[in-house]
């Protein structure tokens, strides 16, 4: 981007695996100027902290550490002639694809005949759990934990607890027992861990005892964590630790979103949008966590790349209008069994019209089994919380193309 | 090495600050003694604030019209030092008959302590203030000037303004004992001895330890009361315009919502009496219940996401007003329990006790000219530095704290010494994600430039 360029074909905002994957696919496809805005001193997104695997397996079927598969992808989209600008925030989005950005220049406007919103998710604070006790050094998520690991000489703790059992709790036990750090414990609330894991993994193999069915309600220090209690199976405890690191409940980030008005899911705190990743305000664009909490590095970049199939038929006017009736997934023996299903909305399908999300997405809060209904079909389910569902979109009178 | 002073401050609460400003604009060579390593770490550090006009404050009290005076006081000198202020006005809200029926009561008093601009207001009047608010409202009344201000560079100005007119400032520096001569006051810290010929006893939550220490009694005693809050992200603000309060009890002023000079929303405090001074615990069924309390005010908060926790400490003692004396066998003077109102009132206690000293014999000459500070302005109804050339970038993306601001707080004289002393200052890592994003960039920053871990 020269400085004083300020309009573009496409802008993409974050430069995550998401929005990187769009912005490559985008220029691969003839697009004439994509700009990539990134907040951040460097693009790449969360992989860029992410001292582990796996990454890189559905991209190019080779098993990655995080910082080389984020300088991969910023490598790739720099040569496919994407202009990424970082230290640069989007502040405000306003109608018809104008941005508001903040950087070293103060305040600017860009335009982007389409803009793509790839901003991403972050882990549930310890405040927003409401969790008492005092405010001492080393409370934080695992994100926090693995840009120390990656870009700072010291580690903020010796023996933090983990809480949690996602995903992303193993990426914690893994960076801590790589970088010298000992776990005092892992503490899941419920009676079994969330995620599926290698037995490798396991916190016993790693050394580092599991509470299951335990809760934290207080953490005491005064200036570095000194213990925290919980509250297991056999009632209060008190554990010695000099860190908590609160880890997964991850949730969209959104602020922008809601700062500019945009409908948001109240499940998924995202988006809503259509099977071609569109939102309701016309020329904006959607793919990666930012429409769910989380899913892998793999799957938002897939998604970025088939988000940008439908931003190019949008450009070339193949896109039908986006419709303004929503479709949602009803769990039949459960209020509260669906945590969101998306897309949110089906707009008609047109020949030249490619679908990114061409299956419903659909995520539980709770186990369960029976049936689901969306609009006039019935499917049968049996899940945990959590985990990926894919069923089919509802039928659309028209037939269309789906992206591999 | 002793050396010797005018006046020695004994604390640097938001009332040591407010104080030191006054005697040095007044002429005195004046020493700050503060225990902690950072200034305002005592009761001064968690609070609501909001700047009082007094509306509620008990008739005829030294606090109400250290309250009057300091509001005066914080209008006239705000603008020099770049000191927000958010004139939002606040609503007493009555949700039952018998809260309804109280209202006429709480505006006389309201005229009686001369703050005589409160309106009642009916139900649909009200709604159409806020029209977030619970349909189950019946009245309320307004009182218009009750508004909001930056608890942290407010009184981070008072004492930079001293500092820069030639008053020390001594942090890691406990008072441990003292001896008055009959003429001058040796004070014992572990960074040597200190010589004034005045003591100030502005020590906030240990008032009277510091009373029973110099002077081997204290007619007050000291009664921590607790304030939980949860804060809410700048969405929410958006569902009021005002500071929320509701009809008091006996007891306690009940839970406010309030958004704060940074657009957020706060709920809270809490008052609980504890006799720890030092640690505010926060307790999660309290949190639960001021967050179920938050939504009952206003049910759309019941969707907010709570982006960050505090409590605070008042220095509330058996009596309802402030513990102001002086000795003057002994040239000093206590300022004892300035309980729930000192953020208000520090001004204008300072300029009493600036007054209670001339009565003691200090002598005074005005300084000509004196240095003002800048503020970095941190409000949200102001134009922010990141939507300003040169910014040098953003630091931290929810409370959207530049490195320029950052960079300023590290080279100010009151500069922080830990990670907490610089998140106050900055607000950076307080925001929603708490420090998800920008946690380790902030350490990083803090290490450069040598401050300790804390
Ligand atoms: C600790 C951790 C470990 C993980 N481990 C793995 C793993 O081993 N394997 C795996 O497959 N997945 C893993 N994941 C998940 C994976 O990293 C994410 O799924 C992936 O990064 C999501 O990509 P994204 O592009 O949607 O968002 P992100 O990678 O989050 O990128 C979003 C980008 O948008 C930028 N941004 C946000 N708002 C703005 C704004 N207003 N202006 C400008 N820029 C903005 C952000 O700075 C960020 O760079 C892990 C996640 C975490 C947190
Ligand atoms: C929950 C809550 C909500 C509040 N809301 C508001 C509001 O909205 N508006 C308002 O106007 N006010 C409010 N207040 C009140 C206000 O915060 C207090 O009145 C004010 O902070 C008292 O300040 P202080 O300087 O007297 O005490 P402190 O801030 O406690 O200062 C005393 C200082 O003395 C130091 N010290 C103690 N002993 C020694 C020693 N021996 N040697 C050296 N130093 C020593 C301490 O370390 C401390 O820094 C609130 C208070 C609380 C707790």
């Amino acid at each position: 981007m020269t400085d004083t360029q300020l309009n573009f074909d496409v802008i993409v905002v974050g430069s995550g695996p998401a929005g990187l994957s769009a912005a490559i696919e985008l220029k691969r496809l003839g697009v004439g100027s994509v700009l990539v805005v990134e907040r951040e001193k460097h693009a790449g997104g969360i992989p860029r902290h992410c001292l582990h695997s796996p990454y890189g397996m559905r991209e190019w079927n080779r098993l990655m550490f995080g910082p080389a598969y984020a300088r991969r992808l910023t490598q790739d989209a720099l040569k496919a002639g994407v202009d990424i600008h970082c230290e640069t925030t989007v502040t405000a989005l306003k109608p018809d694809g104008e941005i508001e950005v903040s950087s070293n220049a103060g305040l600017q406007t860009l335009t982007g005949r389409a803009v793509l919103l790839a901003m991403g998710a972050r882990e549930t604070s310890r405040s927003a759990l409401l969790i008492g006790g005092t405010k001492p050094k080393g409370v934080m998520n695992t994100a926090t934990l693995q840009n120390y690991a990656a870009f700072s000489d010291d580690m903020p703790f010796k023996r933090p607890v983990i809480v949690g059992t996602e995903l992303v709790s193993f990426s914690a036990l893994i960076t801590c027992r790589s970088h010298g750090i000992k776990p005092a414990a892992m503490l899941e609330a419920n009676t079994r861990i969330t995620t599926r894991f290698p037995c490798y993994l396991t916190p016993k193999a790693m050394g580092v005892p599991l509470f299951l069915s335990t809760q934290i309600v207080q953490i005491h220090g005064k200036r570095q964590v000194e213990a925290v209690t919980v509250i297991g199976p056999s009632g209060p405890d008190t554990l010695q630790c000099d860190g908590v690191i609160f880890t997964g409940g991850f949730r969209p980030e959104n602020a922008l979103l809601r700062s500019s008005d945009f409908d948001l899911d109240s499940g998924s705190l995202g988006p809503k949008i259509d099977q071609y990743g569109r939102v309701r305000e016309p020329g904006y664009f959607c793919a990666g966590n930012i429409l769910r909490g989380v899913e892998t590095a793999g799957w938002c970049w897939n998604e970025g790349r088939k988000v940008a199939h439908c931003i190019v038929a949008g450009l070339q006017g193949n896109l039908p209008p986006r419709t303004q009736v929503d479709i949602s997934a009803q769990a039949s023996g459960s209020d509260h069994a669906i945590k969101f299903s998306l897309p949110q909305a089906i707009s008609p399908s047109a020949p030249k019209a490619p679908v990114a999300f061409d299956k419903l997405q659909l995520r539980l809060s709770d186990k369960y089994t029976g049936n689901v209904v969306i609009g006039t079909t019935t499917h049968r389910i049996s899940s945990k919380p959590e985990r990926r569902i894919l069923l089919p979109l509802p039928q659309s009178p028209f037939s269309s193309k789906a992206l591999p | 090495m002793s050396k010797t002073y005018d006046v020695a401050i004994v604390g640097a609460g938001v009332i040591g600050c407010a104080i030191a400003r006054r005697l040095t604009l007044g002429g005195a060579r004046v020493v700050v003694l503060e225990k902690a390593t950072d200034i305002l770490d005592g009761a001064s550090k968690a609070n609501s604030a909001i700047l009082h006009t007094g509306f509620d404050a008990p008739q005829g009290s030294l606090e109400l019209t250290c309250i009057q005076e300091g509001y005066k006081e914080y209008e006239a000198l705000r603008g020099q030092m770049n000191l927000p202020i958010d004139r939002c006005g606040a609503l007493v809200l009555a949700w039952t008959e018998e809260q309804e029926a109280r209202l006429p009561a709480l505006m006389e008093q309201a005229y009686e302590n001369g703050v005589e601009d409160v309106t009642p207001l009916s139900r649909t009047e009200t709604f159409a203030l806020e029209p977030n608010l619970n349909p189950t409202l019946r009245a309320s009344f307004r009182v218009p000037r009750e508004s909001l201000i930056d608890p942290w560079s407010a009184p981070h100005a008072y004492l930079l303004q001293a500092l820069l007119n030639g008053a020390d400032l001594e942090r890691d520096c406990p008072v441990l004992g003292g001896q008055f001569d009959g003429r001058h006051w040796t004070l014992t810290t572990p960074r040597g001895d200190i010589q004034a010929s005045y003591v100030i006893n502005a020590a906030g939550l240990y008032g009277d330890k510091l009373d029973q220490l110099l002077l081997g009694q204290s007619s007050f005693k000291i009664h921590p009361r607790k304030g939980q809050f949860v804060v809410f992200d700048k969405m929410a603000a958006r569902l009021t315009q005002h500071i929320l309060l509701p009809v008091p009890t006996e007891t306690t002023k009940g839970i406010v919502v309030c958004r704060t000079i940074w657009g957020n929303l706060l709920v809270g405090p809490t008052a609980e009496e504890q006799e720890d001074r030092e640690t505010a615990n926060l307790d999660h069924d309290t949190l639960e219940m001021l967050r179920t309390k938050g939504a009952e005010i206003l049910p759309a908060l019941e969707r907010e996401e709570v982006t960050s926790l505090y409590a605070g400490l008042r220095p509330a003692s058996e009596y309802k007003d402030y513990q102001i004396k002086t000795h003057p066998e002994t040239n000093m003077v206590t300022v004892g329990a300035i309980r729930s109102t000192g953020l208000s009132s520090a001004l204008g206690t300072a300029a009493h006790v600036g007054r209670l000293l001339a009565e003691l014999g200090q002598e005074t000459q005005s300084l000509k000219d004196p240095d003002v500070p800048q503020m970095e302005m941190l409000a949200e109804n102001q134009t922010r530095d990141w939507q300003c050339p040169g910014n040098q970038g953003i630091l931290c993306h929810c409370e959207k704290v530049t490195y320029r601001e950052a960079i300023a707080v590290l080279n100010d004289p009151l500069a922080p010494k830990s990670f907490a002393g610089f998140k106050r200052r900055t607000r950076a890592t307080m925001g929603r994600c708490q420090g998800f994003y920008c946690g380790q960039t902030v350490q990083n920053l803090l290490d450069q430039k040598g401050l300790e871990h804390d």
